[in-house]
């Protein structure tokens, strides 16, 4: 499973990394090994320790265990700046750099070049802009160094911040998801600064959701599970299913136990269909039907657009091209208000940030969508909540004292149980739940998805987004692949685990 | 007992019994009421009176904190509805027929109702640049802060204005059913305030907007509306309470009128029980909260401190009463009341 020896000379190497976080272990025996001239792919699903890799690695986090050499020299950063001194350099996911400073100020903060035999004296600014044009000749980049940065758009500065990192003696560079903001022809860009860069003899750690990058791109992909360390394999030994099985922790052999029966092709009218909707950034134009009494599943990798899709739909996000029809009238949907108004539902997939609303009470939080939908002059009294909240507390089996409890006291599994109540009471006709079993436990996992199989029997149209694709399979009577912020085609339902994979991954079935 | 300490009004009421007993204690003739010329007279009447304008802000400030927000600009709104009115007001005494008669620059109807539109608009100025331009609260309100008392100035032309017209008195001099009117005016917000939170759905919707604004925005609740309208209202609040202080005075100061109010209603808000992360929220507890405020005053010009040590002693009052009112600082004290009790009994 090792790649075999290179020719390149090893520049970082870690083995045996441990790092515990109270009583979570975050990693667990982890081997990463950087070779000079590399491009090196660290893959892993949301969870498997990838960021804390990168954390110990740059010394934000102290380790537990095991060893890191660098060259032959056994080293320790303990803090981001000994890890700088060290050579080793990281661009974050999010540039953080200081928009209202200069190209040039930004690069050199913190250690701007001075005047004087021991440079204590005042800045040399000449010298500062000529060296920061310098460095940004390496990437190829020719800019006024003395603008200032926010005046650039985010690519240009991605490429400072590379930049920034690799004055001094640099010997590894860390970029985490340094696509994820970035348009086709400015991931090509700095694919070919990367190449440069490789090129030049630097060791390249490179951390991206999107499959395509990483074969493009990677000489080298090491893949983490669960804070595990799963191996380190060559891009041509393992192809892309090959992959995100070995990210997933499974393997996809034959379909798993319960799939679905392949459902009969369902001619009903759409309830929603979107032509062409699409957002710059987002989600490329896409079309897309969803039915009475149909489950939709949405599957796709982090970052290839689900969750974006699921707002547009919703208007949390104003779409600016293409149309949305619902029962065959055009729609313009621009905030949630009228969503709700038209009959859609969504459970969002961050829970805690925009589901619930912890102080109040349950039945404050089953009754607020209604509540909204009704408008504010037509008040559900006390009572009538009271009434509504005991039918769901009873119906959903949520495992509360009584109904004034707060929600945010309530365990992961019941306050979705709550916020699907929320949905429910105000009769939709569109559910769109986005990732409804994450963080919860199975037996409310199992409650949700039995719920769902049950209101899209009632009729209700139901767009499933999760990344668990056996959860997708099992539940879905239509399977559609978001790829890169496309979609990427669509499955029948009962489609098995290894179709949905392919189709993530790309690979022509 | 438990449920009675527990309750959210307990501490407030306990902190403004206990003012008023001191109160009481310095002034044997504290408690008296006195009825003459078909008006009720007397120390606690006074200071209702005069705690009114401050209840009417902190009424609207309370359901702006509700909404995790804050305004800063009241006080300066105070001076604007109070320079606007007394402009337009403004007043003379001229012999009509033999007979003096005051006359008013404009109809008093339409002053009144311009001081307050005006002052709805700074609220939903303010309500746009929070909601609509997603600038945080204290720097949004802080432009009107500080520009509004210019504005009250361009108003009043830097002078104070004195108004002569006496049926403007009346709001916050005079008498209705023997009680002052300005009290009627802060009963009949209160009640219309209860009635919309209670009868509507607008007392969910605030607090869901305190509590989480991204999951209210999400469940279809319109945010962005409601934050407008209740900015709206606390500046229409200020609004009034510039007409009673302008009308008690007889006059508007641009300068001085309601200067440093927001404070007082921001601590009254406090002092009431509402926190300041938003969410829930109490009305009742924020008239409390004035009258607090207002007794302190009142005592410490009753109990003979002097002038220039009054604010020193008014900061500590309310340090006091605020560590009185944290949970954590009773828990503490609990637990050092009873460890010597407890070695004692070892």
């Amino acid at each position: 499973m090792t790649a075999a020896s290179s020719a390149n000379p090893v520049v970082l190497q870690l083995t045996g990394i441990g790092k515990r976080f109270g009583p979570v272990q975050a990693l667990r025996n982890v081997n990463l090994t950087l070779r000079a001239g590399e491009v090196h792919a660290l893959m892993g699903q949301n969870g498997a320790g990838k960021s804390t890799l990168i954390k110990v690695l740059t010394g934000v986090y102290p380790v537990d265990a095991g060893e890191m050499l660098l060259g032959d020299t056994p080293v320790a950063a303990a803090t981001p700046r000994d890890a700088q001194t060290l050579g080793i350099n990281t661009v974050y996911q999010e540039v953080n750099l200081c928009p209202n400073l200069s190209v040039a100020e930004n690069i050199f903060a913190g250690h701007y070049p001075r005047h004087g035999a021991k440079g204590a004296w005042r800045i040399a600014w000449r010298r500062m802009q000529d060296d920061a044009r310098a460095l940004l000749a390496r990437l190829n980049l020719d800019i006024d160094v003395s603008r200032v940065l926010g005046s650039f758009p985010v690519a240009v500065q991605q490429m400072v911040a590379i930049a920034r990192s690799l004055h001094g003696e640099s010997k590894v560079l860390i970029l985490d998801e340094p696509t994820s903001s970035l348009d086709r022809d400015e991931v090509a860009r700095l694919f070919g600064v990367l190449r440069q860069l490789r090129a030049q003899g630097l060791a390249i750690l490179f951390v991206s959701h999107f499959l395509d990058e990483v074969y493009e791109l990677a000489d080298r992909i090491t893949v983490l599970r669960n804070g595990e360390y799963v191996g380190e394999y060559l891009p041509a030994d393992l192809d892309a299913p090959a992959l995100i099985s070995a990210m997933i922790g499974r393997a996809f052999t034959a379909s798993t136990g319960a799939v679905r029966a392949g459902a009969a092709p369902n001619t009903v009218e759409p309830l929603l269909s979107a032509r062409g909707l699409g957002r710059k950034g987002a989600v490329q134009p896409l079309d897309l039907d969803l039915r009475p009494g149909e489950v939709l599943g949405l599957a796709g990798l982090l970052g290839s657009g689900r969750t974006e899709l699921a707002r547009l739909l919703f208007g949390l996000d104003k779409a600016d091209s293409g149309t949305l029809k619902l029962r065959g009238e055009t729609l313009a949907l621009s905030s949630p208000t009228q969503a709700v108004r038209h009959g859609l539902a969504m459970c969002p997939e961050d829970r805690k940030a925009e589901g619930i609303v912890a102080d109040l009470s349950i039945r404050e939080n089953i009754a607020l969508a209604l509540q909204a939908r009704l408008g504010i002059w037509r008040c559900l009294g006390t009572r009538r909540q009271q009434v509504l909240a005991d039918k769901f507390i009873q119906q959903l089996g949520i495992k509360a004292a009584d109904a004034e409890m707060p929600i945010g006291q309530l365990s992961g599994g019941n306050q979705q149980k709550a916020l699907l109540a929320r949905w429910l009471a105000t009769e939709p006709a569109l559910l769109i739940l986005d990732e409804p079993t994450r963080g919860i436990d199975v037996a409310a996992k199992q409650d949700i998805m039995d719920k769902i199989r049950m209101l899209a029997a009632e009729g209700l149209a139901v767009l499933f987004i999760s990344a668990e694709l056996d959860e997708i399979s099992r539940l879905s009577d239509r399977i559609a692949v978001m790829r890169d912020r496309r979609k990427a085609g669509e499955l029948p339902g009962g489609s098995s685990e290894v179709a949905i994979a392919d189709m993530i991954a790309g690979v022509p079935a | 007992m438990k449920r009675l300490t527990s309750h959210r009004l307990f501490w407030p009421l306990v902190t403004l019994v206990l003012l008023l007993a001191i109160n009481a204690s310095f002034n044997p003739g504290f408690w008296q009421l006195r009825w003459r010329d078909g008006h009720l007279y007397g120390s606690i009447i006074d200071i209702l009176n005069r705690a009114a304008p401050l209840a009417i802000v902190s009424l609207g400030m309370t359901l702006v904190i509700a909404t995790r927000g804050i305004d800063i600009s009241v006080g300066a709104v105070v001076a604007i509805s109070a320079a606007v009115a007394a402009w337009m007001i403004g007043g003379q005494l001229v012999m009509q027929d033999g007979a003096p008669v005051y006359l008013s620059r404009f109809p008093m109807g339409l002053a009144l109702a311009c001081a307050m539109g005006v002052a709805l608009l700074c609220g939903l100025w303010n309500g746009v640049l929070v909601a609509g331009a997603g600038i945080q609260p204290i720097i949004a309100t802080l432009i009107l802060m500080v520009a509004g008392r210019g504005v009250a100035q361009l108003v009043t032309g830097g002078q104070i204005i004195t108004v002569y017209y006496p049926p403007f008195f009346f709001l916050g001099g005079g008498f209705l059913f023997g009680l002052p009117f300005a009290l009627f005016v802060v009963a009949a917000i209160w009640l219309v305030l209860q009635l919309a939170l209670t009868r509507t759905a607008l007392g969910l919707f605030i607090q869901a907007i305190g509590v989480n604004p991204a999951a209210a925005r999400l469940a279809g609740v319109r945010q962005r509306l409601i934050t407008v309208c209740v900015y709206g209202f606390c500046g229409l609040a200020a609004g009034v309470a510039g007409l009673l202080l302008s009308s008690n005075v007889k006059s508007a100061d641009g300068n001085n009128a309601g200067q440093l109010m927001e404070l007082d209603a921001i601590l009254a808000v406090t002092l009431g029980g509402t926190l300041l992360t938003g969410g829930r929220f109490t009305l009742a507890g924020s008239v409390i909260g004035a009258l607090i405020i207002q007794t302190l005053t009142s005592t410490i010009y009753s109990i003979g401190v002097p002038p220039e040590v009054n604010l020193v002693v008014k900061a500590a009052v309310v340090f006091v009463v605020m560590l009185l009112q944290s949970p954590d600082f009773r828990t503490w004290l609990r637990s050092i009341a009873v460890r010597p009790a407890a070695r004692s009994a070892a």
